[in-house]
């Protein structure tokens, strides 16, 4: 895959502290609009057992997967705590309210 | 910015502990010095006595590595002592000469042993047991020398004679007192450890007071001298005969002491500017010397130094049990009892087993326990909260395992479970890798455990095995989870405070809960913000708007989410009862949105399982039509009323079981609850609705009809207790809702009745609902927010038809 910014969404579809999908060829993408109130893509897969972590809870820059609890820092993909593991990030920039996914 | 200097005196447990408090508050405020005159790292005090039995060695026991300083940018000055505290030029002399200079001070000098002021005690071979210098003298002694002599049978006095003799020598305890570990046991407890340790080996010389030591011509001790004129030989003196506040440093700084550095309820001295934590600490008349006090210091130390503020210190209750392997032993409290109390005793010489409950007005207020400590630390819990035991004052001796048992009250089995034993059965966690986490990791808390292990971080039906278990591990250090614990890490407030405040201070949304209650996190976690949310909806009913964001997803999709991320969709069949058109509409649905399983579900309907989340709009529209609304199977909600077939059609029914079901349904459908709540309604008392492990539970009987309430399934079956009889189906309604509303208002988000109960006391239950006037009031109450909440939510989104369920983009 080329590198190239692709246009997703706009920041008005991704209610505050909740997470939209984006269907790719390989595999889910979700975007989180976390407490911060940017805009952070990550693979839509927990690095534990592959939960969906667009239905977890959003809270601060942290996503809890709605599977077993795990947290992932929205901005690293990092499992935070004790847990070990990460689940990939994507670059986004946002224009005039329109979200573009760096794929 | 320059930061606040904070300098700790004392690299100890209580030292360290308040600075691990103070980072976890407010990262950012100080720039910190700990200065410690042992050359190690902060270690657990309280293990020195495995350690000296051979059974833990030191790096065991360090609990905070050097990593942990430098990673928290805290400068450790170890080996060196302070030898003064200039109070005018704010600064802490050390004995190389150095100069630290504070803002804010922290005393945490601890305790010394108490020397007794008797010729000789300052002759080689005599020493205190209080540290790693101490420990190893005694290890060295114990491979050069046979004989030695514990002046003192306290608890530490005995832990010492038992790890020398461990290391072969041979022990003689001298003690003052009648009995041992007086301050401890009671008489007969403590003869009872007397005979048990003779018989490992140890000898006793008590009542026995100690006038002098004598030493041999090189100045080392050679026997101890006592009143009656007889000498005991000795290559070693422990001295352990109590421990005293270690208050020099205050005292020459002019900081007002008596027997230890007098603080107020903020743990703050005469000096505003230094405050004082842990052993050399007097907090109202009292100097704790174990380790659960000093712990709940430093937290609320740690509140006001990170400018909060709010937290008093009140004072502790105690417990003990003594770390000799092989020998189980417990008291807490008031455990010898005075002209005011009562006593529960059992006592079996032979087996090895004494019991004895102090109580105080239907309260429990100390216990001693030896051979059997099962319940110590359950024992504990209900004097801590000052539990009314009247409604279990008969089985009270007999442990928690004789109560109705909840899902966690299995202290009693965890000791006796071996390693390989899975105690949390969602994360496959045995019982061996928790204790491993607990020892080689430094845990204290559930938290730290669950975090670590992820033991009883998922449904928490084995909160209690951890608890048990850290109990178990770390003795009497274990400062045992308060019951009053804060809801989560975002906050130091419990739940109950929260929702106080809610109701008080007219708050109205997740956020303004957060600023008022000053909230640590900006919005909370996925363990708060749900509760929030529900103690929000059911104080203010029509209100509040629901916030989705603070839901868990299956209450958000209102579906049950699976573990490929399908959802499984379970629509309401009041009663248990259908008609063929609903479930030709069932059976349609299914094949049209391939459903991948049906299945009757145990609560008498049907679970189409494999759903898209794209679908399930689709799905519910196509339900609605037929009739049917959401049956909550995904929610902390009112599931599902279970009913046999009643008098309609069985020989035995007494009652209409399955139309009293159907109203029951109809009245309580769609509340939300602080966990999931089932009914169930049984004809007769043949009970095949299984209604006595339900929630709350109809037996119809010829008369009437019993109400039964707080039974569950699951992991631990808790059968329901009886409240009352009463004769009609309308009066069955109106217990039912005022119930459920007493639930919905005093629970804790995720508490099922089974526990609320226990923790409430069924008396206080009965009491509110035997009340008519209040019975009503808590009906009305009901209704009311049932006006809000009586909306199928599926026909609702599916009208919607909200984007969220699908796709935002689909890309090629």
């Amino acid at each position: 895959m080329t590198d190239n910014w692709v246009e997703v969404a706009k920041v008005a579809d991704i209610p505050p502290l909740l997470a939209r999908v984006v269907k790719t060829k390989h595999g889910d993408i979700a975007l989180f609009h976390a407490g911060d109130g940017q805009i952070y893509a990550l693979d839509n897969k927990c690095p534990h057992q592959g939960g969906p972590l667009s239905e977890g809870i959003v809270h601060d820059c942290r996503v809890a997967c709605p599977l077993h609890n795990w947290v992932i820092d929205l901005k690293t993909g990092e499992a935070t705590g004790p847990d070990e593991g990460k689940t990939r990030t994507y670059e986004v920039k946002v224009e005039d309210g329109r979200v573009f996914l760096k794929l | 910015m320059s930061r606040e200097r904070l300098v700790v005196i004392g690299n100890g447990m209580a030292g360290v502990r308040a600075v691990e408090e103070v980072l976890k508050a407010d990262e950012q405020r100080y720039a910190i010095t700990i200065i410690g005159d042992e050359p190690y790292e902060n270690y657990n005090r309280i293990l020195l006595s495995p350690v000296l039995a051979g059974e833990n060695t030191i790096e065991d026991i360090i609990l905070n590595s050097a990593e942990w300083y430098a990673e928290n940018g805290i400068e450790l000055i170890k080996g060196v002592a302070a030898t003064r505290i200039d109070r005018v030029r704010r600064e802490v002399e050390l004995a190389d000469g150095r100069r630290v200079a504070y803002d804010k001070l922290i005393i945490a000098t601890g305790s010394k042993p108490f020397m007794l002021p008797v010729p000789g005690n300052d002759l080689d071979g005599v020493i205190g047991f209080r540290d790693i210098a101490d420990v190893e003298t005694m290890l060295e002694a114990a491979r050069k020398y046979d004989k030695a002599v514990v002046i003192g049978g306290g608890l530490l006095g005995l832990e010492a004679a038992n790890g020398l003799m461990k290391n072969g020598m041979d022990v003689t305890v001298v003690h003052l007192m009648e009995t041992l570990m007086e301050r401890q046991l009671d008489a007969t407890a403590g003869e009872m450890l007397r005979k048990s340790l003779e018989e490992r080996g140890m000898t006793f010389v008590m009542p026995a007071k100690t006038t002098e030591l004598l030493g041999d011509d090189k100045g080392r001790v050679r026997a101890v001298k006592l009143e009656d004129g007889r000498e005991i030989e000795a290559d070693l003196v422990v001295m352990a005969a109590g421990i005293v506040p270690n208050v020099q440093l205050a005292k020459e700084a002019g900081i007002h002491c008596e027997r230890g550095i007098v603080v107020n309820d903020y743990l703050m001295t005469f000096d505003p500017r230094i405050h004082a934590v842990g052993e050399c600490v007097q907090h109202r008349g009292v100097c704790y010397g174990l380790v659960a006090p000093l712990y709940e210091q430093a937290r609320v130390l740690a509140n006001h130094l990170a400018g909060s503020g709010w937290m008093a210190y009140e004072g502790s209750v105690t417990s003990t049990k003594l770390k000799v392997t092989g020998i189980d032993l417990f008291s807490a409290g008031d455990f010898l009892g005075g002209p005011e109390t009562e006593e529960i005793v059992m006592q079996d010489a032979r087996g090895g087993i004494y019991k004895k409950l102090v109580l105080r007005d239907d309260r429990l207020v100390g216990a001693v326990l030896y051979g059997d400590t099962m319940d110590g630390t359950w024992y504990f819990q209900l004097i801590k909260d000052g539990t009314d035991i009247s409604d279990i004052r008969g089985k009270l001796l007999f442990g928690q395992a004789h109560l109705g048992d909840s899902g966690h009250g299995e202290e009693a089995a965890v000791a006796n479970l071996p390693d390989e034993a899975e105690i949390c059965g969602c994360n496959g966690v045995c019982k061996g890798e928790i204790v491993a986490a607990i020892k080689e990791q430094g845990l204290f808390t559930l938290e730290d455990v669950r975090a670590h292990t992820k033991a009883s971080a998922s449904c928490g039906s084995c909160t209690g095995l951890v608890e048990a278990l850290l109990a178990h591990t770390l003795g009497g250090d274990y400062s045992a989870t308060p019951s009053e614990k804060p809801m989560c890490g975002c906050t130091d407030h419990t739940h109950d405070q929260v929702r106080a405040a809610i109701v008080e201070n007219g708050l109205k949304s997740i956020a303004e809960v957060m600023r008022f209650m000053e909230w640590k996190t900006p919005n909370g976690c996925a363990s708060c913000r749900p509760a929030l949310n529900y103690y929000l909806l059911c104080a203010w009913p029509g209100e509040y708007v629901d916030d989705r964001a603070s839901r868990f997803i299956n209450e958000r999709a209102h579906g049950n989410i699976q573990k490929d991320g399908t959802y499984s969709v379970v629509p309401r069949m009041f009663g248990g009862v259908t008609t063929p058109d609903e479930l030709r509409a069932i059976a349609d649905v299914a094949e049209k949105y391939n459903a991948r399983e049906v299945k009757v579900t145990g609560g008498q309907r049907i679970d189409l399982f494999g759903i898209t989340k794209e679908d399930l709009p689709k799905i519910w529209a196509d339900l609605a039509k037929a009739g049917m609304v959401s049956g909550h199977a995904y929610g902390k909600a009112l599931r599902t009323v279970k009913t046999c077939v009643g008098s309609q059609w069985c020989r035995f029914g007494t009652q209409d079981s399955t139309g009293l079901g159907i109203r029951l349904e109809q009245l309580t459908w769609g509340s939300w609850m602080p966990h999931k709540f089932k009914m169930g309604v049984s004809g007769c008392p043949r009970n095949c609705a299984e209604a006595t492990i339900k929630d709350f539970g109809v037996v119809c009987v010829d008369s009437g009809y019993e109400l039964h309430v707080g039974g569950n399934g699951g992991i631990k079956v808790r059968v329901t207790d009886l409240i009352a009889k009463v004769e009609t189906e309308e009066e069955v309604l109106g217990w039912a809702g005022a119930f459920i509303q007493l639930y919905r208002e005093t629970a804790h988000y995720l508490e099922r009745t089974a526990p609320w109960i226990e923790r409430k006391g069924l008396s206080w239950v009965k009491e509110q609902l035997e009340d008519e006037q209040r019975r009503k009031e808590l009906f009305e109450r009901f209704r009311h927010s049932q006006k809000f909440a009586q909306h199928d939510p599926w026909s609702e989104l599916a009208e919607k038809d909200d984007p969220i369920f699908r796709p935002v983009a689909e890309l090629a």
